[in-house]
């Protein structure tokens, strides 16, 4: 070991507030934001994937193959050059409007988690069983009421584990936003090492930083998984 | 949208002297495709020595095996691309860590190595699934009749198991080439890398990224087909897909 000699542990303490209360505020505003977007957006696609209606159902399965079969990083790029002209399309401007890279990746990650949510929110609503909604149209609820109040309630709650972990890998997927230069969590450390040349101290963090939360956020959703498990 | 379309952008010379603009973005598409093929192999060989451990009876085996599958799904893979580019060169004898900087085409074997070895703890999981989805009669029936675990993991558990896991296999032969794209951060100039290029030599955002986005669904569609036949080119008749 060559190296650990002169590891400079100094280095990250000095980067500490820069990483968390900058980079990592970043990281975990975005993979909240973009989960929950994701799971709005995603249960729509879920449900017009079920409608009746076949074409709903034909443009939302388009949708989601369509995003599935692409790189996330080549999505990022793809909405980074494209969100300032439906920016413009949408408010009329006379030329692209300007995006912020947080408002920019936000966007983003909402339309490409949709997409991963969807499967899951469509698994979990099939597998109620059909007696619910059946149930539900017999008391008089109509279509949005059974959804709102016996179906999704159901689906979410039994898909919740999985969920959880999407949104666990959605917070080390969103660590792609480096390649727009964007300061989330590794972004910025990324800064710090190539600013002081001690790019072995700051990766090695940074990794053991996303190590220690996945590992601790997935070994709760393992416990949560075994508490909510309802017994049928 | 006042943005100039120009389709006939990719039949123009790029500025690399390499051909057309379209000649670059089949050369990035070739490097993809060699990256995740490597890729691949080494996901799946290594993946398939942790999955077997993490089914052995031994505690130490299944110990390696849920550390290995741990150390590697809980780090994002441009962290891990990262640390075996840029960290590991450092922290090897000086004569090792001088002998991988300098190797050539270092982003394309880092690459390769980063993306399989952070694809081999999901087939590892795969596989370890895929073998306990196995009544336990065939291991029983295998140690009656007087295999070793070689043997019985060689004819016995193996073929049946990787028959079994070949739909999820698929989609991850397919997550590896969308995370061959991940490599760009170190330089590799693949598909997403020449679009990119594409895009900054001649401002043609949009037909460059339409381009690589139409390669990236063809390659899609080429791999499911192709796993198609062989899923139904090793189905065992009257077994679960058989005919």
């Amino acid at each position: 070991m060559t190296m650990l000699g002169n590891f400079d542990f100094d280095v990250i303490r000095r980067a500490l507030p820069y990483l968390f209360f900058e980079g990592m505020r970043f990281t975990l505003t975005l993979t909240a934001l973009a989960a929950f977007g994701g799971l709005v957006f995603g249960t729509m696609i879920a449900l017009m994937r079920l409608s009746s209606y076949k074409w709903l159902g034909r443009i939302a399965g388009f949708y989601v193959d369509f995003i599935r079969s692409l790189p996330l990083v080549l999505v990022i790029f793809w909405f980074y050059f494209l969100v300032p002209y439906i920016g413009q399309w949408l408010t009329g401007a006379s030329r692209p409007i300007t995006v912020g890279a947080f408002a920019s990746s936000l966007i983003t990650f909402i339309a490409f988690e949709a997409a991963y949510f969807s499967e899951i929110m469509r698994a979990g609503i099939q597998s109620i069983s059909k007696g619910q909604p059946a149930a539900a149209s017999a008391l008089g609820l109509t279509y949005a009421q059974s959804m709102r109040y016996v179906v999704l309630p159901q689906a979410f709650r039994n898909m919740l584990p999985v969920l959880l972990t999407q949104t666990i890998v959605l917070f080390q997927d969103t660590s792609l936003v480096y390649v727009l230069s964007i300061p989330d969590f590794l972004g910025a450390a990324s800064k710090v090492a190539q600013r002081d040349g001690r790019l072995v101290e700051m990766y090695l963090f940074a990794a053991l930083v996303y190590f220690v939360i996945s590992c601790v956020a997935s070994f709760g959703v393992r416990r949560l998984q075994s508490r909510i498990a309802i017994v049928r | 949208m006042n943005y100039n379309w120009n389709w006939h952008i990719f039949l123009e010379p790029n500025p690399m002297g390499t051909g057309t603009y379209l000649d670059m973005l089949l050369a990035g598409l070739v490097v993809t495709v060699k990256v995740s093929v490597l890729a691949w192999i080494i996901a799946l060989v290594s993946g398939t020595v942790i999955g077997v451990l993490r089914t052995l009876p031994s505690r130490t085996a299944s110990w390696i095996g849920f550390c290995w599958v741990e150390f590697f799904r809980n780090m994002p893979l441009l962290v891990q691309l990262f640390l075996w580019f840029f960290v590991l060169p450092e922290l090897l004898p000086k004569s090792a860590g001088l002998w991988m900087k300098q190797l050539p085409n270092a982003p394309f074997w880092t690459a390769a190595v980063g993306v399989g070895l952070f694809m081999s703890a999901r087939v590892a999981v795969q596989l370890q699934a895929g073998i306990g989805s196995l009544p336990r009669g065939q291991k029983q029936a295998s140690t009656a009749l007087g295999l070793t675990t070689v043997q019985t993991y060689r004819y016995v558990l193996l073929p049946m198991a990787f028959r079994i896991i070949l739909p999820p296999l698929t989609s991850e032969f397919l997550n590896t080439i969308k995370n061959s794209a991940v490599a760009i951060t170190i330089g590799l100039i693949e598909l997403t890398g020449q679009a990119r290029s594409m895009q900054e030599f001649s401002f043609q955002v949009f037909e460059a990224f339409t381009a690589a986005t139409v390669l990236y669904l063809l390659l899609n569609f080429v791999v499911v087909t192709a796993m198609r036949f062989l899923e139904r080119y090793v189905a065992i008749p009257g077994y679960i897909t058989g005919k």
